[in-house]
């Protein structure tokens, strides 16, 4: 088990980012799941990380308390948020929820309590890998046992026709809150054993770009399968650290690197539409249909 | 004893334009009653709201003599009315199977739903022969006969019915509202919104006329057949110009 370690110690910033990163994109998911486009997880996953920093720092509440702690309010705050934001769909949700990511960012901002513009420092680092992965991996179980419960049926029907799952008796209003809700408590804990991994917390880490991102996570993974957002948290994660290699070709840190790994989603994106999880579930027969000749004009 | 649909001076408003002005209705228990009317004249806004779907500006929805007209959709599923709406609103990324479990989403009596949705797969042998196909892979007809099992499932004593000869072959038509029949003959409750009035005059006990928002005329089946402005407005009658 030595070269484990080792591989460990060297790469353990990305294992565990790569870990909270896989968080989000379940966090991302659930929403998706239940056709709601909501990019609000950025910020549930700031209330997560500042609640539970400052129950760390001010209220010496140990570590087991302050994650569920942090993800709880993050939670309380998707309620009274979503009911009236989950009436609208598409793109005018999306915009609502980027509003409210900002109105986040800019109350952490001017904070005084919360440490301002600066954020919180020397936050305890009491986060360890296993808490990381163990709650990924529970995480996973739950998703995977919601498939084909009543739950998961209803997100799904309101995914395909929300005006169809409501007139069959499915209560729409509920089950887009639940999702909501899940969503919001699973980035808070993100957010919670992000700010206790690396010490500080940045108001400005959790703006428009981050909530981008996870939304990038689970457009490059696939949507139609939880596993989806895990693999694209994975290549995301793991590509630009794989790009330091490029060196000898050349290729310098900084804009070229960001260039390369831009093109790399845009092929994930062009001939991967389904996301990288379609490798998995149906890339042969895509391949076997692409080699078929194209039929003569009659 | 009340009949088991009532509506009193519904009113239906989107933003400015008023769909529904005045509908008055009543729907005795077994009854197959029919609201009939040119496109545009209410007939959808006026079950939509008594579904729960959208929220009359003016109006009571009584049924079984209960007020029901804040009611939501899911609660009324629950008490037994049944939109199968227009354009039949299947789910086509999911199989006709999961498209009939959706039907029977309030219920939890899961052995009885599955022995009815067997049933139902014997009654349309072409759904049973794609059940595991997406419902988007359906003929308009199929899907239209995927709309009404599925309403089944929900174990309507009201179905609402929206137009469900819409858009389909005129074999297709008779096919539907044979089966429209033989729903009604088993003792099921029916409002029937529909366009292609000769149809729905013939199979209905009651008929109520709706233009511009408003019931203009009702009877029976019989009675409105014979009606000179009916017979010329929606039966093709001649010398007088049928609705634009």
């Amino acid at each position: 088990m030595g070269w484990l370690q080792e591989f460990y110690n060297q790469n353990s910033s990305t294992i565990n980012f790569f870990g909270l990163n896989a968080i989000l994109g379940l966090s991302i998911y659930l929403t998706l799941a239940a056709g709601l486009l909501s990019l609000a997880n950025a910020g549930f996953m700031a209330i997560g990380a500042y609640v539970s920093a400052l129950l760390t720092i001010h209220g010496h509440w140990p570590f087991w308390a302050v994650l569920p702690g942090g993800a709880l309010v993050a939670a309380l705050v998707a309620v009274p948020l979503g009911l009236p934001v989950l009436r609208l769909r598409g793109v005018f949700l999306a915009i609502a929820t980027i509003g409210f990511g900002e109105v986040v960012r800019l109350f952490f901002i001017n904070w005084d309590y919360a440490g301002g513009a600066l954020g919180i420092n020397g936050i305890p680092q009491q986060t360890r890998w296993y808490h990381i992965f163990g709650l990924l991996l529970v995480l996973l179980y739950c998703f995977w046992r919601l498939r084909g419960s009543r739950t998961g049926f209803a997100w799904e029907a309101i995914r395909e026709d929300e005006s169809a799952a409501r007139t069959m008796g499915v209560n729409t209003t509920f089950y887009k809150l639940l999702a909501f809700v899940l969503g919001a408590f699973i980035a808070g804990l993100a957010g919670g054993l992000q700010a206790h991994l690396r010490f500080i917390v940045d108001p400005n880490d959790y703006g428009f770009g981050e909530a981008v991102d996870i939304l990038v996570f689970a457009v490059v993974g696939g949507m139609n399968i939880f596993v989806g957002p895990v693999l694209g948290a994975g290549l995301i994660t793991v590509l630009p650290e794989a790009l330091r290699h490029l060196r000898s070709f050349g290729i310098q840190p900084g804009p070229d690197r960001t260039l390369v790994s831009g093109v790399v989603l845009l092929l994930v994106i062009l001939f991967l539409p389904r996301g990288l999880v379609s490798l998995f579930t149906e890339a042969p027969r895509s391949w076997a249909r692409r080699e078929e000749p194209v039929a003569p004009p009659a | 004893m009340p009949p088991l649909l009532e509506v009193e001076g519904l009113a239906v408003s989107y933003g400015r334009v008023q769909a529904v002005r005045n509908v008055n209705l009543r729907v005795e228990e077994g009854a197959l009653v029919s609201l009939v009317g040119a496109n545009g004249a209410g007939k959808t806004s006026t079950l939509s709201a008594i579904m729960g779907l959208v929220q009359p500006r003016a109006g009571v929805v009584r049924y079984r003599g209960e007020d029901v007209t804040r009611r939501s959709a899911s609660d009324l599923v629950g008490m037994g009315v049944v939109l199968v709406p227009e354009g039949r609103q299947i789910l086509a990324q999911m199989t006709v199977l999961e498209n009939l479990e959706l039907g029977g989403y309030r219920r939890r009596d899961r052995a009885a739903l599955n022995a009815e949705i067997g049933q139902l797969l014997d009654r349309f042998p072409i759904l049973a022969a794609r059940r595991d196909a997406p419902a988007g892979t359906l003929s308009g007809g199929e899907q239209q006969m995927l709309a009404i099992a599925r309403g089944l499932l929900a174990r309507p004593a009201l179905l609402l019915l929206d137009e469900p000869s819409m858009g389909l072959a005129p074999q297709l038509v008779n096919y539907i509202f044979g089966i429209l029949r033989e729903i009604h003959e088993e003792g099921r409750t029916i409002l029937l919104v529909e366009q292609n009035a000769r149809k729905a005059l013939a199979l209905s006990d009651r008929v109520y006329v709706v233009e511009t928002g408003q019931v203009v005329l009702e009877g029976t089946g019989a009675e409105l057949a014979h009606d000179e402005r009916i017979v010329a407005a929606y039966l093709g009658g001649v010398g007088v110009s049928g609705p634009s």
